[in-house]
C-alpha cells in the first residue's frame, strides 16, 4: 500500500457570478513512503488547491485522498503544511511558534521545550529562539515554518512554493537544507513549485500539471544521485527534458 | 554623538520651554489685560487655589470618586464590549442579527442617556459609571469586532493544520492575539471618550465628590480659579491614564509588534 493515495480527485469552484472553474480534473497519484514529489505547472493549474485538499483545508468535489488507507476528512496534524505566504504567528516567539502544535495536543511542557530545541537546531536558528517573526528575514521565517510543521511529527509534509518569495541565493541554500532535513527525518514530502530548476534539484519524482482544467500531464522519475550539481550536464539534460514536456503539455491543453 | 545630544536636549527642552512660554503669556494676559479673576484667573491665582485645595485634603477623595466612576464605566464596557465584539466578529449570524441594533444605538450621544441613568440607578456612582460606560462601550465593541473580522485566514488555516481545530481554541489561540492591536486601540479610544463623559456624568448624577462634580460646584460658587484647577487635573489624569495604558500595551501586550498602537 502506498503512503498517500490521491484517487480521481476533482475540484470545481463556483464563482459568484455563477461562473464555474474546474481547478482539478480527475487527479490520481500514489505517493510512496519517504518519497520527495514535486508538482510543477504554470500558475492557476491547481497546485495550491491540490495541496489544500490533501491538507484537509478544502474538500474535493469528487474523488478522495487517503493517508495510509484512511480517507482525509479535515485538517489534521498528521499532514504538516508550509504555506507560500509567511504564516508564522507574529505574536509568538520563534520557539513558541514551533511548539504551537505540541501545545494544542497537550504535550507536556518539558517535551515541548526539547522538541523546540531539536527543530531549532535542525534549521540552524538556535540563537533566534526568543525572537519575534518581524525580526527575521524571509528565509529564516520559512525555516521556522518548516520547524513548526516538523515538530508535530507529521506523516507527510506539504509545501506550497515555500521558497517562492526568496532571492535566488537564499533559495538555493534553503533547498540544500531541506534535502538534509528530509534525509534526517525520512519524511514524505509533497512540494509545489513553478521552478523546474527547483523541482529537478529536489525531487525523486516530478508531476507536471497542466491548467484549465488542472490535470496531470506527465510524471518523471529523477534518478540523478544527490547532492545534485546544478551546473552539471545531466542536470541540464533532465531540466531540458522537463521543460520540453511542459511545453507540449501547454500545447496539448490549448487544443 | 554631538548631534544626538543636541537632539535629545531639544526634545526634552522644547516642550518645557513652550509650556513656560504659554504660562507667561497666560499670566501677562490675565494680570495686565483682562484684570478680572472671574473672566480669566491668572497662573498664580490657579496655583494659589491649587495649594489651598491640596491643604484642605479633599482632592484625594475627588480623585478616588472620579476613578471609581471611570472604573465602573470602563470595566463594564470591557466586560461586555470585548466578548460581544469577539462573538459578532466570529459568528456571522450573530453579526447580522446584532448589527442593526448597534448601528441605531451607536450615534446616540452618551449624555442623552443621563435621564435613564438617573431613573435606573438613582443618584449613585453607578449612574455616573453608566454614562462613562455608554461612551466607552461602542469604541471597544466596534474595534474588537473589526479586529476579529480582520484576522488573516492564513493564520486560522495554519493553526488548523497544526491541530487547533475547535472554534473556542481558534478564538483563544489565534483570533484573540491577532485582534489584540485592534482591541487595544478600541480600549484606548473608549477610555478617552469615557473620560470626556465623566464631567457631565458627575454634574448630573454624581454625589458630593469627584473632579467633575467639584468643577461644577466651583463654577456655581464663581470660584473660577478652582474651575481651572479641576480642568487641569482632569486633563493631566486623563493623560496619565492613557500613557499608563499605552506603556502597558506596548511593553507587555504587543511587544511582538513594531511601531505603536493607534
Ligand atoms: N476559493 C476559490 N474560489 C474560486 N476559485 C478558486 C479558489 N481557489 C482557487 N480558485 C481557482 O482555481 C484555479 C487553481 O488555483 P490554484 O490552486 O491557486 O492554482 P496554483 O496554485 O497552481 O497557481 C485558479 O483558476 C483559481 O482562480
Ligand atoms: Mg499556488
Amino acid at each position: 500500500m502506498s503512503k498517500l493515495s490521491i484517487d480521481r480527485v476533482s475540484k470545481v469552484f463556483e464563482k459568484k457570478q455563477g461562473e464555474v472553474v474546474v481547478a482539478l480534473d480527475d487527479i490520481s497519484l500514489e505517493i510512496e513512503e519517504t518519497e520527495f514529489v514535486c508538482f510543477v505547472g504554470p500558475s492557476g493549474c491547481g497546485k495550491t488547491t491540490l495541496l489544500r485538499i490533501i491538507a484537509g483545508l478544502e474538500t474535493a468535489t469528487s474523488g478522495e485522498v487517503s493517508l495510509m488507507g484512511a480517507p482525509i476528512r479535515g485538517p489534521d496534524p498528521k499532514r504538516g503544511m508550509v504555506f507560500q505566504e509567511y504564516s508564522l504567528f507574529p505574536w509568538r516567539t520563534v520557539k513558541n511558534n514551533i511548539t504551537f502544535g505540541l501545545e494544542m495536543r497537550g504535550v507536556p511542557k518539558a517535551d515541548q521545550v526539547s522538541a523546540a530545541e531539536t527543530y531549532l537546531a535542525m534549521v540552524g536558528l538556535e540563537q533566534f529562539r526568543e525572537a519575534y517573526p518581524y525580526e527575521l528575514s524571509g528565509g529564516m521565517r520559512q525555516r521556522v515554518a518548516i520547524a513548526r510543521a516538523l515538530a508535530n511529527e507529521p506523516e507527510v509534509l506539504l509545501m506550497d512554493e515555500p521558497f517562492g518569495a526568496l532571492d535566488a541565493q537564499t533559495r538555493n541554500a534553503m533547498q540544500r537544507e531541506l534535502l538534509e532535513i528530509w534525509e534526517k527525518t525520512q519524511k514524505t514530502i509533497l512540494f509545489v513549485t513553478h521552478s523546474v530548476d527547483e523541482a529537478v534539484f529536489l525531487a525523486d519524482r516530478i508531476v507536471i500539471l497542466s491548467p484549465r482544467p488542472g490535470r496531470i500531464c506527465d510524471t518523471i522519475r529523477v534518478d540523478l544521485p544527490r547532492p545534485r550539481e546544478r551546473t552539471g550536464p545531466e542536470f541540464a539534460d533532465v531540466r531540458r527534458y522537463v521543460l520540453g514536456l511542459m511545453d507540449s503539455c501547454r500545447l496539448s491543453s490549448k487544443i | 554623538m554631538d548631534a544626538t545630544r543636541t537632539h535629545l536636549l531639544r526634545n526634552r527642552l522644547l516642550p518645557l520651554v513652550s509650556i513656560a512660554a504659554a504660562a507667561i503669556v497666560w499670566q501677562v494676559v490675565a494680570q495686565f489685560i483682562v484684570q478680572n479673576k472671574n473672566l480669566l484667573p491668572s497662573v498664580t491665582d490657579v496655583l494659589g487655589a491649587f495649594l489651598v485645595l491640596l491643604e484642605s485634603g479633599r482632592l484625594a477623595s475627588d480623585f478616588a470618586t472620579s476613578l471609581t466612576h471611570f472604573g465602573i464605566g470602563v470595566g463594564a464596557a470591557l466586560l461586555i464590549g470585548i466578548p460581544l465584539g469577539m462573538a459578532m466578529g466570529w459568528f456571522r449570524d450573530l453579526d447580522t442579527a446584532a448589527n442593526p441594533i448597534i448601528e441605531i444605538l451607536r450615534p446616540v450621544p452618551p449624555l442623552a442617556w443621563i435621564p435613564f441613568a438617573i431613573i435606573w440607578f438613582g443618584l449613585t456612582p453607578v449612574a455616573a459609571g453608566f454614562i462613562v460606560f455608554v461612551g466607552a462601550f461602542f469604541p471597544v465593541l466596534v474595534n474588537t469586532y473589526a479586529g476579529f473580522k480582520g484576522v488573516p485566514r492564513l493564520f486560522v488555516e495554519a493553526a488548523r493544520v497544526l491541530g487547533c481545530t475547535s472554534p473556542g481554541r481558534l478564538i483563544r489561540h489565534v483570533a484573540l492575539p491577532a485582534a489584540m492591536p485592534s482591541i487595544a486601540t478600541g480600549i484606548r479610544i473608549g477610555m478617552g471618550v469615557g473620560w470626556m463623559c465623566l464631567v457631565a456624568a458627575e454634574f448630573f448624577v454624581g454625589g458630593r465628590y469627584g473632579l467633575g462634580k467639584q468643577l461644577w460646584v466651583s463654577y456655581s460658587l464663581q470660584q473660577m480659579s478652582n474651575v481651572v484647577v479641576y480642568m487641569l487635573l482632569l486633563g493631566i489624569l486623563g493623560l496619565a491614564i492613557d500613557a499608563a495604558f499605552r506603556g502597558y500595551v506596548d511593553g507587555k501586550l504587543l511587544r511582538w509588534r513594531t511601531g505603536e498602537v493607534a
